[in-house]
């Protein structure tokens, strides 16, 4: 479904991807780890078209459709949902109009018809259910006073409206306390199928005892060096990333 | 002033001047149209060396062979009917909003500055008396107030409209009176050749009444150049409370420059509410209020979306002459292109003011790095138990936050709309009237897709 073939990219000058590989296929849960500066948040803005991050050479492409060529509400359209590791208060937006408004957009994309307001709310109220989120937040203004553990779970609640192809979540383990870290990956757990598709990308093995990945890649030095089942991240957390560095470099 | 003797308009002013002179039948308004016009000639138009005008030049908009009308232009039906269109062309897109809304509002249509009654629906005068201000001549209000409250002394514009004033409306509320609905006052302006206006109201809310006025205004589709002058007096009583909204759009070819000024007494409430959107060449709103008695409330609510070589400059003053009078003024720009707004908020607090509360606020977001806006607050505090305050900030969009909306699938366009909405927000939310909050979003929306 998603393919990443020797991508390189980088911000101002600076690359931090130096040729990245990666297949994802649907029904996978991946997970990406690695030292600090090693590339995963990049990888993620990328993905999403974040403005700044400058592709040099390589493909991306989603059901072998370019992605590199789009505009991030078009690749949000094609079905990529990043999951930020720094969610944006945006106070005067409320998050129902602003999910109605991105649900709608990606529905006529699609060339499906848009939701009526009733079936907006019914979908609203269904998917708050799923992932457990409290209905108080959804009519606030967007992530407007939320902790951060509200604001990730915020993310995940989209996640669960939006429906995407593949979901990309930046370090949605981070800043969150064991129950908020239980019920996140309830949710992400519940909304996995066989249509779709996750890259986890996270510093600690302890999300992957909930939220089981299928794969686990290491990412160093903007490279993936060393793929795995769980048992990798397990190995991870006993010795460090030092001894892949030194892999790596072999 | 050298160059202004030369210009087409004075010449027109002078010898319009004479005309004007005629038009008052009695010794006062005559001695004050001659006063008005003495001093307008001593003053001559502001130049950017006058303070109050620094980031504003507004001669050149004042170049065009303009001709000075005395008598409002409505001879011909041609007018008339073109005006009849317009109306009910723009009170269709006013009504969508008031789609549920079973109050609707009172409805005043003017045409370069008469009443039309044929395109109105008054309310009966026992709930609000509307007159042109040239048959109000005789009304106590009238006498009472005309001229006393907009000072023309130091300012050329008001000393030009005071010498000069065509015609305009005069707009009664009696005591204890509460209309049931607004009063829409639909101001037309149409004209096939550069002209040079000067409306002229007077609005009394007398004691304990209320009133809502909201002022649209609507033209043809040329870019023939229009320059109105308008000074509004506005007196609000004991206990009384008006709501003022005034929704400026226009075209190429416009130019605005509006006086409003405002007297209250004890424990009312005058809330004045001025959205300025893209379409005039220039806009400027000089807004003064005299908080002349204790214990009174005072709101002014502003928000600006200027486009294109726009510019749009408000300038508001707070008198607080008596004890516990409560201000607050809140000013929001968005500026697109290469446009330019200014913005300078004066609060006065005078030495029996005490336990004044008056507050401040002007934020911008400059959308593009060709638009500037010069905000300057000024405050000058003569008593020594008050609360004021002021803050400025003037910045750019948010970048993060515009990304975060397109990575759910919205367009840049409907995100920054979105975020423009949101940064109106709390001006907007002020609008006490439903279906107007909706009109204006909407209006926001279509200057936002044009972005």
């Amino acid at each position: 479904m998603l393919s990443i073939k020797d991508l390189h990219a980088g911000v101002e000058e600076k690359e931090i991807l130096k040729g990245l590989n990666l297949e994802v296929k649907p029904g996978e849960v991946h997970a990406i780890m690695g030292p600090n500066g090693a590339g995963k948040s990049s990888l993620a803005s990328v993905l999403s078209g974040r403005p700044n991050y400058e592709v040099t050479s390589g493909t991306v492409t989603l059901d072998g459709k370019d992605l590199l060529d789009m505009s991030p509400e078009d690749r949000a359209r094609e079905g990529v949902f990043l999951a930020f590791q720094y969610p944006i208060e945006i106070p005067g937006v409320s998050n129902i109009n602003f999910l109605k408004t991105a649900l709608n957009e990606i529905r006529t994309y699609r060339g499906e018809p848009a939701l009526t307001a009733k079936e907006f709310l019914a979908l609203s109220k269904e998917k708050q259910k799923l992932v457990e989120f409290d209905a108080k937040l959804v009519n606030r203004s967007l992530n407007e006073g939320f902790s951060g553990g509200e604001k990730k779970r915020n993310e995940i609640f989209q996640l669960a409206m939006l429906d995407p192809k593949i979901a990309i979540l930046d370090e949605t383990d981070s800043g969150l306390d064991i129950d908020a870290l239980r019920i996140v990956s309830r949710g992400v757990n519940k909304l996995r199928s066989e249509r779709n598709a996750f890259i986890i990308i996270t510093h600690y093995q302890r999300l992957l005892d909930y939220i089981v990945p299928d794969f686990v890649h290491v990412l160093s030095d903007g490279k993936i060096v060393k793929t795995g089942d769980k048992s990798l991240a397990l190995e991870l957390e006993e010795k460090g990333y030092d001894w892949i560095k030194a892999e790596a470099q072999q | 002033m050298i160059n202004q003797l030369e210009t087409p308009l004075y010449e027109s002013l002078v010898s319009k001047f004479e005309i004007a002179l005629l038009q008052g039948n009695d010794d006062r308004s005559r001695t004050l149209r001659q006063e008005a016009f003495q001093t307008f000639k001593t003053l001559g138009f502001p130049s950017i060396k006058n303070e109050e005008w620094k980031y504003t030049n507004v001669l050149p908009f004042l170049k065009d062979n303009y001709i000075a009308e005395n008598t409002p232009v409505t001879s011909g039906t041609g007018y008339f009917q073109q005006a009849a269109k317009l109306v009910s062309a723009h009170l269709e897109a006013v009504q969508n909003s008031l789609k549920g809304e079973h109050k609707g509002a009172y409805r005043l249509v003017t045409l370069n500055g008469l009443i039309v009654p044929e395109l109105s629906v008054l309310p009966s005068s026992s709930e609000i008396r509307v007159l042109p201000l040239s048959e109000a001549t005789d009304q106590p209000s009238f006498e009472q107030h005309f001229g006393h409250i907009a000072r023309w002394e130091d300012n050329a514009f008001v000393a030009l409209n005071t010498a000069m004033y065509s015609d305009g409306l005069f707009i009664e509320v009696g005591k204890n009176t509460i209309p049931d609905k607004p009063l829409h006052i639909v101001n037309v302006l149409l004209s096939d050749a550069p002209v040079f206006v000067q409306p002229r109201h007077l609005f009394v809310v007398n004691a304990g009444a209320q009133l809502e006025i909201i002022e649209t205004t609507i033209s043809d589709d040329t870019t023939i150049p229009v320059f109105v002058n308008g000074v509004t007096e506005i007196a609000v009583a004991t206990g009384a409370h008006f709501h003022h909204y005034d929704i400026q759009t226009g075209r190429n070819g416009m130019r605005f420059v509006q006086r409003t000024e405002a007297t209250q007494e004890r424990h009312s409430n005058y809330s004045n509410y001025t959205f300025t959107l893209p379409g005039a060449d220039l806009v400027r709103n000089n807004l003064v209020l005299h908080l002349n008695e204790a214990d009174l409330e005072s709101h002014l609510y502003g928000l600006y979306l200027s486009a294109g070589t726009q510019l749009i400059d408000n300038h508001t003053e707070v008198h607080h002459k008596m004890p516990r009078g409560e201000s607050n003024q809140l000013y929001k720009g968005v500026l697109l292109d290469k446009s330019k707004a200014v913005f300078n908020g004066k609060i006065y607090v005078y030495e029996d003011a005490q336990k004044t509360n008056a507050f401040q606020q002007s934020n911008n977001i400059l959308f593009s790095d060709k638009s500037t806006v010069n905000a300057k607050p000024q405050l000058e505090i003569f008593a020594d138990d008050v609360k004021c305050s002021h803050g400025t900030t003037i910045g750019q969009i948010n970048k993060d936050a515009l990304f975060y909306l397109q990575s759910r699938g919205i367009s840049e366009a409907t995100a920054k709309n979105l975020m423009v909405n949101a940064f109106a927000f709390d001006v907007t939310q002020k609008v006490k009237i439903p279906a107007l909050r909706t009109y204006l979003e909407q209006l926001i929306a279509v200057e936002m897709e044009k972005a």
